[in-house]
């Protein structure tokens, strides 16, 4: 066999080094300013700063509402991970078959994806909103005291669904797409071996779906972990009393709202080493399901 | 075809007419947080002011939010590109003052700009809110409002009460809410805006009670928190036994539930004055403004009130002549009749005694009682240590984390006194904090 080859040693560099400085740029030089950052106390203007080394780190682990920003988003990241995945795989079950109007439902489901997140906490916010909202009134009519101001439960679950719907849509487009590809021979050939739906989903369909759900489930992990502040903002503003604040919210009240750039900082360093690590173990483990 | 000639032919005019003057003119960058009819007196001031001179060009821009305009200024600030004049909230107020360098302190600039000022001109009450210990002002006070407690004359009527007496002291408002409630407001008999404000800020104030040493912060950085006392204690706990049945019924941290009050859902809502447009608005039955509650057995109490709201800070590092400019703005801001015009058409408060002499003397207080009440409460008693204002550093982390800890005593995980022992304990960690980074 004859080994192909480039001669010019250059060219390589040259062909990746537009991705390696938009990752340089977007990522690198930001996650280096931030660990820099997170060694520092400084006032809100940089007017005086000091250099502290691991205090701002110290502080957080000796908080003990850290730790409960901590379990908090471990409840929070499961509960729409799995509820955002498993209804976007339904729904994309139902709108695959050979059914009427096919093309408006699935235009719909896919809306939701380019609603800007605080809007979509905005909207759930109203239709639950105690004394207002729609749906409140239904659950108050139904005899739920709904009240997400006070209860951490309510306001946990308010969280968790404008979360999860936005999200639907795209996890939807995904299992979609990847519906589709499937080369329908091997679904009739499993069908002709007397293979029912159910079946057909888990032996046939599922696995060879299994690279995209793959990929989403890392999406939604980081989707998660970084992009919900906004929603947390708008509809529960972490409260009541610290039952909604994620640890990215936390991040975001502290540096954003709260001008703590230093302990925001090393908040950030540590969240991005969590899902550093979290990407590490599902390729590791997860992977190894995956069939391409 | 001949109307458009003509259009270009204005519009150059006016371009010529736009650029004449601009050249000798300095620019005065003012970058603020009004939005709706607030943003348009905003621009309505620049405008006029522009109009009123020519040296001097004033250009309002709006930057979002109360955090989102503070924060664009501070990174502009970083960037060296820092706007003249930036409208900061009342919480923002310890972090500007301890960043040296960064704020020229009002009252300094005034008088380097060799521009006519008297402190005593204005509204003690308001203005001791952004002056330093010594009672230098630090910043110029632009949209200021003050608690009252907002009551529905036809609930009371319907409840069997007399709307021309509304509650005074605080047992009174728990017994006004019981009786509303019996009489049909099922889901709220009393609720309020602002929680930490109302609750911790405006009651210790208004019961001449300290919330930190030092008064309240303003005689340094090195305060301490210390309102977990009984009396704070007391209305917590009390909230907390009448939000189970709903009697008091707990709204949010901020003003998002307002709308409860103008709904007709809760009878009785402790808000800010500055509240009264959207009442005046949107409610559908006959509503007043009554002073805020006090505990009768507290001697002394009621004090005075506290302001909420913003001001004009003067940005570090400027030429002296646009300087000149912010100074010249100033004055024109505090014109007695402009005061007063700005006081009837936002519902804000007037800052110098002139103007609300003279909105007084027209009358206008007669025929718009509500609107009077604030001010009432702000001037009631002269302002003690513990009723001159407050501040401290990261005054929005420590609002919160006092929501939170309210927030516990309302939902029963906590009783009031944890609560309040908790709000005081972490509180002081975060004033540490920020102790450090000023030194």
């Amino acid at each position: 066999m004859r080994k192909v080859g480039f001669n010019n040693k250059l060219l390589p560099y040259i062909l990746i080094a537009p991705q390696l400085a938009v990752t340089i740029v977007f990522f690198y030089w930001p996650a280096s300013q931030a660990v820099w950052q997170s060694f520092l106390i400084q006032d809100a203007f940089g007017t005086a700063t000091e250099f502290v080394w691991l205090e701002n780190y110290e502080t957080l682990f000796k908080d003990p509402s850290y730790f409960n920003a901590l379990v908090v988003t471990v409840v929070f990241s499961t509960a729409v991970a799995a509820l955002s995945l498993g209804v976007a795989l339904l729904l994309a079950v139902q709108a695959d078959k050979h059914i009427h109007g096919a093309g408006p439902y699935k235009t719909l489901l896919m809306w939701p994806y380019a609603v800007a997140p605080a809007v979509a906490g905005v909207l759930w916010l109203f239709m639950f909103q105690p004394s207002l909202g729609v749906l409140a009134k239904q659950l108050r009519g139904m005899g739920v005291d709904w009240n997400p101001l006070l209860n951490g439960t309510h306001a946990m679950i308010l969280c968790i669904i404008a979360a999860t719907w936005k999200q639907i849509s795209y996890n939807f487009l995904f299992f979609l797409a990847g519906l589709q590809s499937i080369p329908k021979s091997l679904i009739e050939a499993a069908a002709i071996d007397g293979a029912g739906p159910t079946r057909r989903f888990w032996t046939v369909i599922f696995p060879l779906l299994s690279p995209t759900a793959f990929f989403l489930l890392v999406v939604n992990v980081v989707y998660v972990f970084f992009e919900t502040f906004g929603i947390i903002d708008a509809v529960t503003h972490g409260g009541p009393a610290k039952a909604t604040e994620t640890l990215v919210f936390k991040v975001f009240q502290d540096g954003r709202l709260g001008g703590d750039l230093g302990g925001s900082a090393a908040q950030s360093v540590i969240l991005m080493f969590m899902v550093i690590a979290l990407t590490a173990i599902q390729f590791k483990y997860i992977e190894r399901k995956v069939h391409y | 075809m001949k109307r458009l000639s003509a259009f270009a032919g204005a519009t150059a005019l006016a371009l010529t007419l736009a650029s004449l003057p601009a050249a000798a003119q300095t620019e005065i960058h003012w970058w603020h947080a009004m939005t709706g009819g607030n943003n348009d007196v905003v621009n309505k001031l620049a405008a006029d002011f522009n109009a009123s001179q020519k040296d001097y060009k004033v250009t309002a821009t709006f930057k979002g939010s109360y955090p989102d305009t503070m924060n664009a200024g501070i990174a502009a600030f970083r960037a060296g590109n820092a706007p003249h004049i930036m409208q900061v909230f009342e919480v923002g107020t310890a972090t500007m003052m301890a960043a040296k360098g960064a704020v020229k302190p009002v009252q300094v600039m005034m008088k380097e700009a060799g521009e006519k000022f008297d402190p005593n001109a204005y509204l003690p009450a308001i203005v001791g809110y952004y002056s330093t210990a010594k009672g230098e002002m630090l910043s110029f006070p632009f949209n200021s409002s003050s608690a009252v407690l907002w009551y529905n004359r036809d609930a009371f009527k319907k409840a069997g009460l007399d709307p021309a007496k509304p509650p005074k002291t605080w047992p009174e408002v728990f017994d006004y809410a019981k009786k509303l409630k019996a009489s049909g407001y099922a889901t709220c008999g009393f609720s309020n805006a602002w929680t930490t404000w109302l609750l911790i800020e405006q009651f210790n104030s208004w019961h001449n009670q300290p919330i930190g040493t030092k008064a309240n912060g303003l005689d340094g950085f090195d305060t301490v928190l210390k309102f977990n006392t009984p009396l704070q204690v007391k209305l917590i706990q009390a909230l907390a036994d009448l939000q189970k049945d709903k009697t008091y019924d707990y709204s949010g941290r901020t003003n998002t539930g307002e709308g409860r009050f103008t709904s007709g859902e809760c009878p009785i809502f402790l808000t800010s004055s500055a509240f009264y447009g959207t009442v005046k608005s949107n409610a559908k039955f006959d509503f007043a403004a009554a002073p805020m509650p006090y505990f009768p057995d507290v001697q002394g109490a009621p004090q005075n009130s506290i302001i909420g709201g913003a001001s004009l800070w003067v940005m570090g590092g400027k030429k002296p002549e646009e300087y000149k400019g912010v100074a010249k703005f100033f004055t024109f801001l505090s014109d007695t009749d402009r005061q007063v015009g700005l006081h009837i058409a936002s519902g804000y408060l007037p800052i110098t005694k002139a103007a609300y002499e003279k909105v007084k003397g027209q009358g206008f207080y007669k025929e718009n009682p509500d609107r009077e009440t604030p001010l009432l409460e702000l001037t009631n008693k002269t302002p003690t240590e513990n009723s001159r204002g407050l501040r401290f550093g990261n005054l929005v982390q420590i609002r919160d984390m006092w929501a939170e800890e309210l927030e516990a005593a309302f939902n029963g995980s906590k009783t009031a006194k944890a609560a309040m022992d908790a709000a005081v304990e972490r509180g002081n960690a975060e004033l540490r904090k920020f102790e450090r980074t000023v030194r």
